[in-house]
């Protein structure tokens, strides 16, 4: 560890920290105002989207109306995207001439697209045509980060908004939620940072591949396309869809220190600016940074580690003589070294981005469990955009219920009492991770067609099985790679996972939304539990952790765990 | 009583091997799935002593942690059974009390009553009851006066006075008449009566789980479904790591990681929350009831009784220009002497405390009555005529009062309050301040009360001016003054319609509206009929204070459930330190140190998970039967204390007590 890796984690954590407010108050403005930005221009926009769908003066919905919406949304953008990937060889912007893409393959990756994980089980360069990353890709990229915001808006609406008189104020439009984020934030804001990464030498084009002699007269084929305008929505959605294989490891993606830094900074922007609009939209700031302060906590922590783990070389190797002081640098790019590449794999893992800019299948054990870790946390240390707020609330409620009694009243927060129709929604998000996971993690372990796709055996087999669920189910879509996933049964039942791992879990995220909405705002006094300060912050960390994370400790036992203890005893499997 | 008396222990044992039926143990879920896990490791127990197979967990290995998974539901309904147990032995007692008495009942038409058996009077019925006898069943007092023994339900052995009309109409089955006849119209049939619900009550045979116990279930069987997938995947994640995972072992996980704790302790806090209620002589008509106590937001507190004594006393002594005090409290004191009323009394006791006079011989003296036409009472001796009584009547008499002393008397009016004059003759001597006198303590409750976030308002019948001035004294947060039944209910109406919890006592027939609105209501058992029906709760001791620690009785009920909950949870974490090392080791000997207890061996280890789970419900049951301490603290202050105790505590206490049991293990030799 050096002391300029923890100064540009430090500069990192600043400009975060900087850009939480002004972007958590602009983002209220657009959702929450009266007034929009930019009326004259967007505004107008706005208007005109809203009246494409039929929609002159949006109404209200209930959280019912709401998730049907969203649901009839994410389907058909699902079956439009796999319907073009089926018939790309038919249609334009395809220069390499790249044939229609199988049918479980296209069917993960639309499933992939569209619930914002982007896990990507094929080389983009050589599968998909420009046509199907352009409409097919960039068009899920952009709304699945809107419906993400569009949740979270619920789940904060409902616990901040005081009923109607009938009891049955609504919790906001779908439509109108998903056009305000695309037309507001997710365009604009792309469109800034595609020219910016432009200028770092991301390359934009829809020319076909180039052929280029290399210096030592051989021929190689660069790989090109409009590539600024999907890494912009790329970090921006937390999607992490690469359009090359390498990712943000690839030069054209991920050209400078600048970029990287950016990018890193994207990914985290919305996530943390939410927290910041929804303490404006509890009318009390330190409900937000409290949050925020619990999310920064996790954060810290999973860098930490991480970065200390890559700054050792792989224990295995200590008979190698090999210099220790880089720290372990297989599988990172030079151009990032070890502070930034373990900076990178703890963002874009607590952030469901899944981006990468170095191959997590190769760091050292523990440095491996960082990003499994965070994932299994449930998305929430600042989280995927939209996802990272409602996951984090639906673990403030199951706070409040466990440690709010002690007390002395029945559990409350933000004035609205707490029963059991939420516990039962708040259970049933929680249950679907261990779920999913666990459930097909095992499955596959002991299936000839799970382990038949792995490079490893042993434990490191294990944690690749466990990375992929794992990063399926977390809509992640960061790899571990190791393992081939664009296998029949593979392609068919992480798709299932990433369904799965989104909608059973925004379905209850809404409903909790809906409930809370219901229910009448008591003011606070001194005999309230107290939802803000450090005593809250810490709690809820330790009931994610001891809720979220310990019901994978043993599953992690048996991978990166005992990995780690075996490299100590400088043993490989 | 203590919480293990020997005789209330000895039922319960029994009764937890009752309790193992499995349609008693299905409403536990969590002891459920801990029972059908002692189920299978049982089976497995027989199948290994029939067929020992090589390479399998050793015989003693399998039949201790069968023995200690039983021991885990047995002391679950253990738990349970003694929480019973105390509410059973106060029902026996009040069953003992509800002999066969023979009713006097009235028959139309005929002059004398019929005499028939309780068991068959019906609700409507008229009873004829005389000095003597025992009341036959609830009812109101339609005609008469009697003085009533009331000990048998209310412990108090000084008799009360019953009449009809009025507010103390009301009389309870199984009472005695001491003097006088009355007759009573039966409000209740056989079974429904007062005294049976009350049984009923304390043997928990009508209890229901409370809404805040249902969700807290829906939280414990979700954590029980996680870690029952937790435990089972493990299985087949095992299988490819090349670990056989006996099922002995991972029914050992399952166990210690659900929450088996705050699991077989949480009826048991709630029977006992009930129970505490009923040893403050207050019997609860739901546990919703005394969970919707420790919510309330604002108490409703009538003057009268609760904050003051709710008779006036004499405070002070103030002399006319140029009268000597010694001679103003001579003939205050002399006024009063034949004066029985608690004023009257009140002025002696205070003239001798403070001036240290006794009264004198008097001889011949005459002594006055009070009228309300006169408004004055006192005594001739001789040729004085001392007076004292309302300050216009004693200035009428006196052929005037001075400025002063009218001056005085207005002062007195302003502070709240009531001015008594007094003269000797035509001499206006000076006055004698009455005030209302606030409760001794009271005060300091209601500091309390604010500090844990409970807004206090007073309710009187008396003018704002009188309420301002004694709800400043009382120290209470708000009053309602010149309350008619109509405000009291709007108030409460406006209260909960800004999402407050409120909570009040009441007597009256025109009380109870109020009470059924209220959300604790405690109807006071000297009440009406109608107001104990509407109430959800009957203080037997008729003590309106006793709001306030029905209150803390139900912010103790929750602390108690949050604390234990939170202590369960806490727990797992050192118990995965224990298990999963031990369970991994035998194929991964480089994992040891994940082993950071330094465990004996992987079968001590997992036993003493499993036994330090089991024993720790034990050790923990007077804590669930008692209750938490209860601290009149802010929210912010209370959070840390818990916080540390049961959350840090409950990370830290399972780690000192596996390492200790597994050392007591291997000193056994049981390794």
């Amino acid at each position: 560890m050096t002391a300029s890796g923890w100064l540009q984690i430090a500069v990192f954590v600043l400009v975060i920290f900087a850009l939480t407010r002004p972007l958590g108050a602009y983002l209220h403005r657009v959702f929450e105002g009266d007034r929009q930005p930019l009326p004259r221009v967007l505004g107008r926009v706005e208007r005109g989207l809203l009246r494409l769908c039929g929609l002159r003066a949006p109404a209200e919905q209930t959280w019912v109306q709401y998730a049907v919406s969203m649901l009839v949304f994410s389907v058909l953008g699902l079956l439009v995207t796999y319907v073009i990937q089926r018939a790309q060889g038919v249609l334009p912007l395809n220069p390499q001439h790249l044939a229609g893409v199988p049918a479980p393959l296209a069917f993960n990756t639309a499933s992939s697209f569209a619930t914002n994980t982007n896990w990507q089980a094929y080389v983009p360069e050589t599968t998909m045509s420009n046509l199907t990353q352009m409409a097919g890709l960039a068009w899920h990229n952009f709304t699945s980060a809107a419906v993400g915001i569009g949740v979270a808006l619920v789940v904060a609406r409902g616990l901040t908004r005081q009923p109607g008189p009938d009891g049955n104020r609504g919790v906001g439009n779908f439509y109108v939620d998903l056009i305000r984020g695309l037309v507001y934030v997710l365009v604009p804001m792309s469109a800034v940072v595609a020219l910016v990464l432009v200028s770092q030498g991301v390359v934009q084009t829809l020319d076909a591949s180039h052929a280029v002699t290399t210096l030592e007269g051989g021929k190689q084929v660069l790989a090109l396309g409009p590539v600024a305008s999907q890494e912009a929505i790329k970090m921006l959605g937390t999607n992490g869809g690469g359009f090359f294989n390498a990712n943000s490891a690839h030069p054209f993606e991920n050209p400078s220190a600048l970029t990287n830094l950016l990018e890193m900074v994207l990914i985290f922007a919305i996530p943390a600016a939410l927290t910041y609009t929804y303490g404006r939209m509890a009318r009390d700031q330190r409900q937000g940074w409290v949050l925020f302060a619990a999310m920064s906590v996790l954060f810290l922590a999973g860098v930490a580690v991480c970065y200390w783990a890559e700054a050792h070389p792989n224990a295995a190797l200590h008979d190698l003589q090999i210099a220790s002081a880089p720290g372990n640098l297989e599988g990172k790019e030079v151009r990032f070294g070890v502070a930034n590449s373990a900076l990178f794999a703890t963002v874009t893992t607590d952030a469901s981005c899944g981006a990468v800019n170095a191959m997590h299948d190769s760091f050292t054990p523990l440095g491996g469990m960082v990003p499994m870790v965070n994932i299994s946390l449930g998305e929430v240390v600042f989280g995927g955009v939209g996802a990272g707020l409602y996951g984090i609330l639906v673990f403030v409620v199951l706070t409040v219920f466990i440690a709010g009694l002690m007390v002395g009243r029945t559990p409350e927060y933000l004035g609205k009492k707490i029963e059991g129709r939420e516990m039962k929604l708040a259970m049933l998000y929680i249950l679907v991770f261990p779920l999913i996971i666990l459930g097909l993690t095992a499955w596959a372990a002991v299936a000839s067609y799970g382990t038949s796709s792995l490079n490893n055996a042993g434990p490191h087999g294990l944690s690749e099985l466990l990375y992929a669920f794992i990063s399926g189910a977390g809509n992640n879509g960061s790899a571990f790679a190791g393992l081939n996933a664009n296998t029949d049964w593979w392609n068919v039942v992480l798709g299932l996972t990433m369904l799965a791992g989104r909608f059973l879990m925004i379905v209850p995220a809404l409903a909790i939304g809906g409930a809370m909405l219901r229910k009448k705002t008591v003011i606070p006094g001194p005999g309230t539990f107290p939802t803000t300060g450090w005593l809250f912050a810490a709690l809820l960390v330790a009931v994610i952790v001891i809720v979220g994370a310990l019901t994978f400790f043993p599953a992690l036992s048996l991978g990166p765990v005992v990995e780690h203890f075996q490299a100590q005893h400088g043993e490989v499997m | 009583m203590a919480t293990f008396e020997p005789a209330i222990v000895r039922a319960a044992v029994g009764e937890s091997f009752r309790k193992l039926d499995p349609r008693i143990l299905a409403r536990n879920p969590v002891m459920f799935v801990v029972a059908i896990g002692s189920v299978l490791t049982s089976g497995l127990l027989v199948r290994d002593i029939a067929a020992p197979s090589a390479g399998g967990a050793p015989l003693w290995f399998t039949g201790a942690v069968t023995a200690w998974l039983w021991f885990t539901v047995l002391f679950a309904n253990f738990a349970e059974a003694v929480a019973e147990g105390r509410g059973k032995a106060q029902a026996d007692t009040l069953r003992k009390m509800r002999q066969e008495t023979v009713a006097r009942r009235v028959v139309p038409g005929q002059a004398l009553p019929e005499v028939v058996s309780a068991a068959l009077l019906r609700k409507g019925d008229l009873v004829v009851i005389e000095a003597g006898q025992v009341v036959p069943g609830d009812g109101e007092i339609i005609e008469g006066i009697a003085s009533v023994d009331e000990s048998a339900i209310t412990g108090e052995s000084a008799p009360v006075i019953r009449e009809s009309g009025g507010d103390r109409s009301s009389v309870t089955g199984g009472t005695k008449v001491l003097s006088d006849r009355i007759v009573v119209r039966i409000g209740a049939n056989p079974g429904e009566s007062f005294l049976d619900r009350m049984i009923s009550l304390v043997e928990g045979a009508s209890r229901q789980k409370t809404p805040n116990e249902i969700a807290l279930h829906i939280l414990l069987v979700g954590l029980t479904i996680v870690f029952l997938l937790v435990c089972v995947t493990l299985v087949p994640l095992g299988i490819y790591s090349g670990v056989h995972l006996g099922a002995t072992t991972i029914v050992a996980l399952l166990v210690c990681l659900i929450p088996t704790t705050i699991g077989g302790l949480l009826s048991a806090i709630g029977i006992a929350g009930m129970d505490r209620l009923l040893r403050k002589n207050v019997i609860a008509m739901s546990g919703r009831a005394v969970e919707a106590a420790g919510d309330v937001d604002v108490l409703l507190l009538d003057k009268t009784g609760t904050i003051t004594h709710g008779n006036r006393m004499a405070s002070e002594l103030i002399p006319a220009d140029g009268v000597r005090i010694e001679d103003l409290a001579e003939a205050a004191m002399m006024s009063s002497l034949a004066d029985e009323t608690p004023e009257g009394r009140s002025i002696v006791t205070l003239v001798k405390e403070r001036y240290n006079l006794t009264p004198p011989a008097l001889g011949d003296a005459t002594f006055v009555k009070f009228t309300a036409q006169t408004r004055m009472s006192g005594l001739d001796l001789g040729e004085r005529h001392i007076r004292k009584g309302a300050v216009d009547a004693v200035g009428t008499h006196a052929g005037g009062m001075p400025a002063d002393a009218r001056e005085a008397a207005g002062k007195i009016g302003d502070s709240g309050g009531t001015p008594l004059a007094v003269s000797d003759g035509t001499r206006v001597l000076g006055l004698v301040h009455l005030k209302d006198v606030v409760k001794q303590g009271i005060r300091e409750r209601f500091l309390r009360f604010r500090a844990m976030g409970i807004r206090t308002v007073m309710v009187t019948g008396d003018n704002p001016r009188t309420a301002k001035a004694i709800a400043a004294e009382a120290g209470v947060d708000d009053f309602l003054a010149e309350a008619t039944p109509e405000h009291k209910m709007a108030l409460i109406k406006a209260e909960q319609a800004k999402g407050k919890l409120v909570a009040m006592t009441g007597d009256g027939t025109n009380d109870a509206p109020a009470l059924a609105q209220a959300d604790v209501g405690v109807a006071m058992n000297t009440g009406t009929q109608a107001a104990k029906e509407a109430g959800n709760m009957v203080d037997l001791d008729s003590d309106p204070t006793k709001l306030l620690e029905v209150v803390e009785v139900g912010k103790q009920l929750l602390m108690t459930r949050g604390s234990l909950t939170t202590f369960s949870i806490a727990n797992d974490v050192a118990k995965y330190f224990a298990i999963l090392p031990a369970m991994f080791m035998g194929v991964y000997p480089q994992i040891a140190p994940l082993n950071i207890m330094g465990l004996a061996s992987s079968q001590s280890a997992i036993l003493s998970a499993v036994i330090f789970n089991a024993l720790i419900i034990i050790v923990l049951i007077p804590l669930a039967l008692r209750g938490v301490k209860y601290r009149p603290l802010g929210a912010a202050a209370i959070l840390r204390r818990s916080l540390l105790v049961y959350g840090v505590g409950g990370v830290i206490a399972p780690f000192a007590g596996i390492k200790l049991i597994d050392l007591l293990l291997t000193a056994l030799g049981a390794t």
